[in-house]
């Protein structure tokens, strides 16, 4: 499907969809997606609400169980969950009656706490072992979460929207941190957002999810790190947030006029205020 | 709100007394130029001469300590069963299926209502305040330990599993933590109730303890025994709310809700 950077194959996982479909009751959710991810590939998916690709993620850390269609980690079928495999989720689900080093030690055997604070070292989390998450900003509590990701030392990281409820400062700070680890731990990584712009600045690769399946497919050359100015990055955001929308490329149009520019798109509502996202 | 120092400790520690003393002043003098009648109200200086007085015939020990162990003892019997009873409906809905019709019908009888019944299978012996106790503390429990559960925030269960936590380590690292503020609104509650079945019980059917103390004072007119009584069961009362907040605090600490306190 592509050829990604090389990358140490023992530390990312390798993962392959065949004709994945998922129902709810009478309500299809995904009908037939095929995805492979090389080992160490960042990989964004993008879709608007409602388009599945939390299921798609779900599906992938064993929480769900498929109605049809096949998932191989490493060539080994998923059944279950896998402790080789983390996510982190959305609303950072910290344990509020744990305090920060215990929460990152979850799961953890045998000398967990050195591992714990090597995890919260990563985050730029040193010396808050001893507070509760009830005393963390929401990006901090992000970090925790990530951390305690981290710590198990997953071949698979997966990351259903964790920068959704931030402010826009904290998000960039959180994605450069991300990049860094990412790059650092070699896992795979499977990022979910509606935001192109997230995802250009994040992703080897994006996949847009639209009605249950897979309809496109681009890679990211632009060289890392990347910066949000360049005329290549703005020119690649504009270009999946056109066919997002299901529009034409207008050309060199910029990327916030996009939304304001048609009188009566589709899904206007979800689209209000949003800017880049969806 | 700032407030110095003193007078912020005079608020936290002094102000919640502060009505109880002026009652009791008010008392006091109303008794002494004779417009309450002791054979109404004695003033709180012959109440106090009353404990003194049962004090050192060791009466007053006695039979405190003997209401003591029935409470905790119904306490501890029917806690331990409300709360095995609310963590298996919690855990198994079969079990609920199976328990929980029976459960609530038998919580919508004023267990008060059994006390005939427990005379005739208990006499007026131990057993019978012990079960009213146990009876009475069982659904507090019950029902919040059973709520505690239930509400467990999902969210954390699905991370707990994620994270490799199984069965017992979920059960202790992310459950029972999470059930309990509302188990200890139940303890809370229980508290109260055991209080409220203990008076009853020894009110009605016993040869010791502080509410035969009260019953026995009132054939014999010595009605500054029975005031005793009743400010006996006020002060115990009290305490065991201390001791629960106590605990609360102490199991909570990381609640927002309980910390700078």
């Amino acid at each position: 499907m592509r050829v990604s950077a090389t990358r140490n194959d023992d530390r990312g996982a390798h993962l392959e969809i065949h004709g994945l479909r998922k129902d709810f009751g009478s309500q299809r959710v995904l009908r037939g997606v095929d995805l492979k991810v090389s080992p160490g590939e960042f990989l964004v998916v993008i879709g608007r609400s409602g388009c599945g690709k939390s299921t798609l993620l779900r599906l992938i850390a064993g929480l769900e169980v498929p109605t049809a269609g096949e998932l191989f980690i490493n060539g080994r079928p998923v059944r279950g969950l896998n402790p080789e495999t983390r996510i982190v989720f959305q609303d950072a689900r910290l344990l509020p009656w744990k305090r920060v080093i215990d929460n990152v030690g979850i799961g953890l055997q045998g000398k967990w706490r050195s591992r714990a604070e090597q995890a919260l070292a990563q985050v730029g989390l040193v010396g808050r072992e001893r507070d509760w998450p009830g005393v963390l900003s929401g990006g901090q509590r992000q970090r925790v979460a990530l951390a305690r990701a981290l710590a198990s030392e997953p071949r698979l990281l997966l990351l259903d929207e964790p920068l959704g409820a931030l402010d826009a400062l904290t998000r960039i700070e959180m994605q450069r941190l991300i990049e860094g680890i990412w790059q650092e731990q070699q896992f795979t990584a499977l990022l979910i957002t509606h935001d192109v712009e997230e995802a250009v600045a994040l992703a080897d690769r994006v996949v847009l999810i639209e009605d249950g399946v897979i309809s496109m497919d681009v890679d990211v050359p632009l060289a890392r790190p990347r910066k949000r100015g360049d005329p290549a990055f703005a020119a690649l955001v504009d270009e999946i947030l056109s066919r997002v929308l299901g529009e034409e490329r207008t050309g060199n149009v910029t990327v916030f006029a996009v939304p304001e520019r048609h009188e009566s798109p589709p899904h206007n509502e979800q689209r209000r205020n949003r800017g880049l996202s969806l | 709100m700032k407030v110095p120092r003193a007078a912020h400790s005079f608020f936290n520690r002094g102000l919640p007394w502060l009505l109880p003393i002026l009652a009791i002043g008010a008392w006091q003098i109303l008794s002494d130029v004779g417009v309450l009648s002791s054979k109404i109200l004695p003033a709180p200086t012959d109440v106090l001469k009353a404990a003194w007085h049962l004090t050192q015939t060791g009466e007053l020990i006695q039979n405190i300590l003997i209401s003591f162990r029935r409470a905790v003892m119904g306490l501890l019997i029917g806690g331990s069963v409300g709360f095995m009873l609310g963590l298996l409906n919690g855990m198994s809905l079969l079990a609920e299926k199976f328990f929980d019709t029976s459960v609530q019908m038998i919580r919508n009888i004023p267990h008060l209502a059994m006390i005939p019944l427990v005379i005739l299978w208990f006499g007026i012996g131990e057993e019978a305040k012990v079960f009213l106790v146990a009876l009475g503390v069982l659904f507090p429990v019950y029902v919040n330990t059973l709520h505690g559960l239930r509400s467990v925030d999902a969210g954390l269960i699905e991370m707990g599993r994620v994270y490799g936590l199984r069965s017992w380590s979920l059960f202790w690292t992310v459950i029972l933590p999470g059930a309990l503020p509302s188990i200890l609104v139940g303890i809370r509650f229980a508290l109260g109730i055991m209080w409220l079945s203990l008076i009853v019980a020894e009110t009605i059917a016993s040869d010791s303890g502080i509410g035969y103390m009260a019953m026995n004072a009132r054939e014999f007119m010595q009605t500054d025994v029975v005031v005793l009584s009743i400010l006996l069961y006020a002060l115990l009362g009290k305490l065991a709310d201390v001791i629960a907040r106590w605990l609360e605090r102490l199991s909570l600490q990381w609640h927002p809700n309980y910390q700078n306190v």
